[in-house]
């Protein structure tokens, strides 16, 4: 190929692309944007319930309207004992302006008690919820702990954060994002 | 799909290996050339070298200045090793502006140097393609076509396959020189054209477009405003070159 063949080229490609670009353009009732529930970043956060370390139960689509934080944790697990003072701080800090944090528990790999006394020591306020069959564990694909889920007021996952620590920084950060789209 | 190894204590982040790899591999492809085109490699390294630490402590940076608040407070996260807390648009312009800057200062023919770019980042391309099959990133729309892969609770385009082979295809144009460049620059040219139409053709698949009006995909109209400067510097540096002596 010479170089007004280049050119010529690169003008057919110009038109064939204007032509694509109207064709491709994303109609109001395409499926483009798909709304189905998947584990992650720009999908609606799957949907669970599970009973609490404190009794009483927690279901995800019932938080809508708030800016929700899904750790997945264990008491072995020395990044996630190291994140949560973190998030615990964040949680103090944020919680009036409309933050939820689920402390969700691997309990099938853990255990209750252990959980229960590192909540404790922690001085751990927000909900521990516990799966006891890792079934939410599966839903949400978690490979690696901690994994954490930041999910804006309409139930659509913006963050994952795989691994950790997490610094407060950046879980304040994330979590302002979010609480910032509904002033 | 892969997108982390548990290695022991360490969780590799798959898709930044890749991106890794592109990096340093795409920089063998660029000494390369640098030392066909008789350019000092040394120079043209550093011109890399301090884009990119640019670019990302200005992606950081950006961030950072969003949140100035929290960051005031906490001035150690801005070291943190986390992927999450980046500005890359920002990153982008800043990194290219620092090499720009460094370039200028010393003296680099500026479109020999793009040249001597043009396989490195071509190379790049491809691992950027590798790095989203590896996140499941850059997923394509819903489908029902017979190749389609089923991807995040559905079947879809797959705009990861599309977007490596098309790297492929360019990488081989340009590193192979396929289209004659008599021009310093033209072969950057042709690289950014490419790229700019294999973007083009790709997002009208993808699912997670990002929309700029009216439906209209942002980087379909970027890709199409590309492909206008491309024509144009084309057109304008082969002409030039027409007075100039043949360096090539």
């Amino acid at each position: 190929m010479n170089n007004s063949r280049f050119s010529t080229w690169m003008t057919w490609a110009l038109i064939l692309g204007l032509i694509w670009t109207v064709i491709s353009r994303i109609q109001p009732t395409s499926a483009q944007t798909s709304t189905g529930s998947v584990p992650k970043e720009g999908f609606t956060a799957p949907d669970f319930t599970l009973s609490l370390l404190d009794g009483g139960t927690v279901t995800l689509s019932a938080l809508k309207g708030k800016v929700v934080l899904v750790n997945f944790w264990t008491s072995w697990c020395p990044p996630c004992r190291k994140e949560m003072p973190a998030i615990e701080s964040v949680y103090r800090s944020y919680k009036d302006l409309g933050l939820v944090v689920i402390g969700l528990n691997l309990t099938a790999q853990d255990s209750k008690q252990e959980a229960a006394s590192f909540a404790q020591k922690i001085g751990v306020t927000f909900p521990i919820a516990l799966d006891l069959d890792n079934s939410v564990g599966i839903l949400y694909r978690v490979t690696a702990l901690p994994t954490s889920f930041f999910i804006d007021r309409k139930g659509v996952i913006r963050s994952v954060i795989v691994g950790g620590p997490m610094s407060e920084a950046l879980i304040q950060s994330k979590v302002e994002e979010l609480l910032r789209e509904g002033e | 799909m892969f997108p982390y190894l548990r290695l022991g204590p360490f969780l590799l982040q798959l898709p930044l290996l890749a991106l890794f790899i592109g990096l340093w591999v795409g920089l063998i492809f660029v000494e390369r050339e640098s030392a066909r085109l008789n350019l000092n490699k040394e120079k043209i390294n550093n011109l890399v070298f301090y884009g990119l630490i640019g670019g990302i402590v200005s992606a950081r940076l950006a961030y950072a200045a969003q949140y100035a608040s929290i960051y005031i407070s906490n001035p150690f996260s801005l070291l943190s090793l986390n992927t999450n807390t980046f500005l890359p648009g920002a990153g982008l312009v800043f990194g290219t502006l620092i090499a720009i800057g460094y370039g200028y200062r010393q003296r680099l023919p500026l479109r020999n140097t793009l040249d001597a770019l043009a396989p490195g980042l071509a190379f790049f391309m491809i691992m950027i393609g590798v790095s989203h099959l590896l996140s499941g990133n850059a997923y394509g729309a819903p489908t029902q076509v017979p190749w389609a892969v089923y991807l995040w609770s559905d079947y879809r385009q797959p705009t990861q396959l599309y977007e490596i082979f098309l790297g492929l295809v360019i990488f081989t144009v340009i590193f192979a020189r396929v289209i004659p460049a008599p021009a310093p620059g033209l072969r950057f040219v042709q690289l950014v054209a490419l790229t700019a139409t294999a973007r083009l053709f790709i997002e009208g698949f993808r699912g997670d477009s990002a929309i700029l009006y009216d439906g209209y995909r942002t980087a379909q109209v970027a890709s199409l405003i590309i492909l206008i400067v491309c024509l144009y510097l084309f057109r304008t540096w082969e002409e030039r070159s027409e007075h100039e002596p043949n360096l090539r």
